[in-house]
C-alpha cells in the first residue's frame, strides 16, 4: 500500500523536533509520515469571545488541503483549541476518520507556572499526537494506566502514561491496519 | 461495569454541543447517542436501554426540566445529569429537586465531565449491586423457613406479621430448643429494618464483665487485655435488630445499663465517655418464668416491663404432635441434601416413635435426631432403630404408678439436664446442690447426654 500520514505544523513555526516525532509516528503506525507545511488559516477558527480557536474548522481545513495520498492528516499547532461544549481541548480526532489535531498550548510548563522544558514538551506533543491518530484507527481510551490510549485531562496524566499502545490496542490497530491494506505492524520500539 | 454496556443519550439542541459530546464518549468506549429534541429523545429512551442521559435544560418545545420528570416516569433508575447553558441556579436547584444526579455548566471542563461520568457509572453499578444483595437477602432469609400448620403456630406466624411492621419491642417465650432466634428472625426479615443487621447476642454465654464490653464495647486500654477499641453489640445494631436471646440470664448491674440503654438509646463504651447512639429493635427471648425470678428479685421489674411489650408464646413441641412429621420430612430433605445421601423416607413405625416421644428439648431434638438417623440409617428409608431414643425411658410417669424417691430423683435430674442442654453449671443451679453432688448423681444413675 502506498500513502502517508502527513504531520502538518498550524500557525507558527514550533519549538519541538518535527522531524523527530514524524519518524516516531511512522514507527508506531508502520507507515511512512513527512512533515508537510500546509496553507492552513487559523483566523476563520477564531472566536474572540473566548479567544480561543475552533479546532473542528481545523480539522476541515485540514482534510480540505490534504494530498491525494494522504492515509492521515495530522496538524501540529501552539494555538488554543476548544470544541464549543468544552471549555477546552488538548486535541481533535475524527473516529476513524482521516485527520486529527493537537495543540501544546496546555502541555507548556509555563501554563503552570514552571520553567519551560522543550524535551518534556516533545513527548507530551508526542504522546497527544499518537493517542489522537489512534482515535482516527478506531481506538477508544484504554483502561492500561501506560498505554498511549489512556484519556488524559490533565498533563500529569499524560506524563505517567507510555508513547505506545499496550498489548490489546495493538492488536485492535493491527486489524485496522491489515483492513486498510496489508501493513504489518512491527514490535513497538522507541 | 464494562464501559461498552453503559448506555449514554445526549439531548441538546446545538449540533456543536451534540457532535463534541457524541465523540468524546465514543472515544471514551461507551456506546452513545443523541437526540435533538424531548419528541427524539423519548422515542430514542424507548427502543433501546439507557443508563445515562445528559440533558439540556434549554430545549425547543418540551424543556429539558419537563423532559426530566417525564424520563422519570418512564425509568426512574436513570441517571440524569443536567446540562445548563448559563448558570443558571434556579433551574438547576430545580432539576435537582426532581431527582437529577449532578449538573454542568456549559463549556464543560474537560476534567469535571469526566469525573462526572465515572462518578454516574459509579451510582449505576451501585444501585445494580444494590438490588442484586438485597435479592440475596432475601432469597436467604426466605430459606429459614418455620414450619408448621398447627392452629397454635399458625397464630405465631400472624402474631410475626402484625409485630414485623411495627418497631415495637418483642419478647418471646418458649422452652429451648422451639425455635425462638428463628423467629427473631423472621421478625427482622420482614420488618423496614431488614437490609440492616440482626445482631444476636446471648445473655447467658458471657461472664458479667464480658458481656457489658460485648454489649457496650470497649475504648483501648478500657481493661487489661483490651488493645483494641471495639465496637459492642448495640453499636453494630444501628439502624437493625438487636436479639438478646437468654434474657434472663442477664446479672443485675447489666440489667439497669441495659434499661438505660433501651429507653435512651445512648450509652458509652466501656472506658469510654463519649456518648454513642443507636437506633435499633430490641427483641428478646427467654426460657425462664420472669414473673418467678422478678417475684424473687432476680429480675428487674421495670426491665421486664420494658421487654414484656408484645409477647409471643412458643409452644413447645409436644403440644404442636401434628407438625412432627412435617418437621421431620422438611430435616430429613435437608439433611439428605447436605449430606448427599438418598434417604426419602420415613417408615410409619419410625414416624409413629416420632409422634410418641415427649421431645423435651423440642424442634432442635428433633433436627438432631433427624440428622443422627440420616447418618447411621441405610437409604431409601429412616427405620425405628435409626432412632436414638427409646420411648418408654421418656414417657411421664402417670400420678397413680407407685415410684421409690430414687426414681423420682433420678427423672427429675433427668429431665432438668435435658432442659439445660447439659449445662451442669444450670442444672445444678437450677436442681440448688453443687456441681459435685450433680456429678454424682449422674453417674449414680448412670445418665448420659443423649447422642
Amino acid at each position: 500500500m502506498t500513502g502517508r500520514i502527513y504531520v502538518v505544523p498550524i500557525h507558527r513555526p514550533l519549538t519541538v523536533n518535527l522531524q523527530f516525532l514524524a519518524e516516531t509516528i511512522a514507527a508506531r503506525f508502520g507507515i511512512p509520515s513527512v512533515v508537510l507545511p500546509l496553507n492552513i488559516d487559523p483566523s476563520r477558527a477564531f472566536d474572540r469571545f473566548r479567544n480561543q480557536f475552533r479546532s473542528t474548522e481545523l480539522l476541515a481545513q485540514l482534510l480540505e488541503e490534504a494530498p491525494a495520498d494522504a492515509i492521515r492528516i495530522l496538524g501540529l499547532t501552539d494555538l488554543d483549541l476548544f470544541v464549543p461544549v468544552l471549555t477546552y481541548v488538548f486535541g481533535e480526532a475524527q473516529l476513524e476518520g482521516k485527520a486529527a489535531i493537537v495543540s501544546c498550548f496546555r502541555l507548556k510548563n509555563e501554563l503552570f507556572g514552571i520553567p519551560p522544558d522543550n524535551h518534556l514538551l516533545q513527548t507530551r506533543l508526542l504522546k497527544e499526537a499518537i493517542h489522537e491518530l489512534g482515535h482516527t484507527f478506531g481506538l477508544v481510551h484504554c483502561d492500561d494506566p501506560f498505554c498511549v490510549m489512556r484519556v488524559s485531562t490533565y498533563v500529569e496524566e499524560i506524563d505517567y502514561k507510555g508513547d505506545d499502545f499496550c498489548a490489546e490496542c495493538r492488536r485492535h490497530l493491527s486489524r485496522r491496519l491489515e483492513k486498510l491494506g496489508g501493513i504489518h505492524l512491527r514490535k513497538a520500539s522507541s | 461495569m464494562e464501559k461498552s454496556q453503559v448506555g449514554i443519550l445526549v439531548v441538546d439542541d446545538e449540533a456543536s454541543v451534540r457532535d463534541a459530546l457524541y465523540k468524546w464518549f465514543r472515544e471514551d468506549g461507551y456506546r452513545v447517542d443523541v437526540a435533538a429534541d424531548a419528541n427524539e429523545a423519548l422515542r430514542k429512551l424507548q427502543e433501546a436501554s439507557w443508563d445515562i442521559v445528559l440533558l439540556d435544560i434549554r430545549l425547543p418545545g418540551i424543556d429539558g426540566l419537563e423532559l426530566q420528570r417525564r424520563i422519570r416516569e418512564i425509568d426512574p433508575s436513570l441517571v440524569i445529569i443536567m446540562i445548563t447553558a448559563y448558570a443558571s441556579v434556579e433551574s438547576a436547584v430545580q432539576a435537582l429537586k426532581q431527582g437529577a444526579f449532578d449538573y454542568v455548566t456549559k463549556p464543560i471542563d474537560p476534567d469535571d465531565l469526566e469525573h462526572l461520568i465515572r462518578n454516574a457509572v459509579e451510582q449505576k453499578r451501585l444501585r445494580a449491586e444494590n438490588i442484586q444483595l438485597r435479592q440475596k437477602i432475601e432469597e436467604l432469609s426466605r430459606a429459614d423457613e418455620i414450619i408448621g400448620q398447627t392452629p397454635a403456630m399458625k397464630q405465631v406466624f400472624e402474631l410475626v406479621r402484625t409485630v414485623a411492621a411495627t418497631d415495637s419491642t418483642v419478647l418471646i417465650r418458649g422452652e429451648s430448643g422451639t425455635g425462638k432466634e428463628l423467629i427473631a428472625r423472621a421478625i427482622h426479615s420482614h420488618s423496614r429494618r431488614r437490609y440492616f443487621p440482626i445482631i444476636t447476642v446471648n445473655c447467658g454465654a458471657f461472664p458479667e464483665t464480658l458481656l457489658e464490653s460485648e454489649l457496650f464495647g470497649h475504648e483501648r486500654g478500657a481493661f487489661t487485655g483490651a488493645q483494641y477499641r471495639r465496637k459492642g453489640k448495640l453499636e453494630l445494631a444501628d439502624g437493625g435488630t438487636l436479639f438478646l436471646d437468654e434474657i434472663g440470664d442477664i446479672p443485675a448491674k447489666m440489667q439497669a445499663d441495659l434499661l438505660r440503654v433501651i429507653e435512651t438509646k445512648q450509652f458509652t463504651r466501656v472506658g469510654g465517655n463519649q456518648i454513642i447512639r443507636s437506633d435499633f429493635r430490641l427483641i428478646c427471648a427467654t426460657n425462664k418464668d420472669l414473673e418467678k425470678e422478678m417475684r424473687e428479685g432476680r429480675f428487674r421489674e421495670d426491665l421486664y416491663y420494658r421487654i414484656n411489650v408484645f409477647t409471643i408464646y412458643l409452644p413447645p413441641l409436644r403440644e404442636r404432635r401434628e407438625d412432627i412429621p412435617l418437621l421431620a420430612r422438611h430435616f430429613m430433605r435437608r439433611f439428605a441434601a447436605a449430606m448427599n445421601k438418598p434417604i426419602t423416607e420415613i417408615s410409619p413405625e419410625a414416624m409413629e416413635k416420632l409422634m410418641a416421644y415427649d421431645w423435651p428439648g423440642n424442634v432442635r431434638e428433633l433436627e438432631n435426631a433427624i440428622e443422627r438417623a440420616m447418618v447411621v440409617g441405610r437409604p431409601p428409608v429412616i427405620r425405628p432403630e435409626d432412632l436414638p431414643f427409646q420411648i418408654a425411658q421418656r414417657e411421664r410417669p402417670t400420678a397413680d404408678e407407685l415410684e421409690s424417691l430414687e426414681d423420682v430423683e433420678r427423672s427429675h435430674i433427668e429431665k432438668i439436664l435435658l432442659k439445660t442442654d447439659w449445662n451442669i453449671t444450670r442444672a445444678a443451679s437450677i436442681l440448688k446442690i453443687d456441681r459435685v453432688t450433680l456429678y454424682n448423681k449422674i453417674r449414680k444413675y448412670g445418665l448420659r447426654r443423649p447422642a
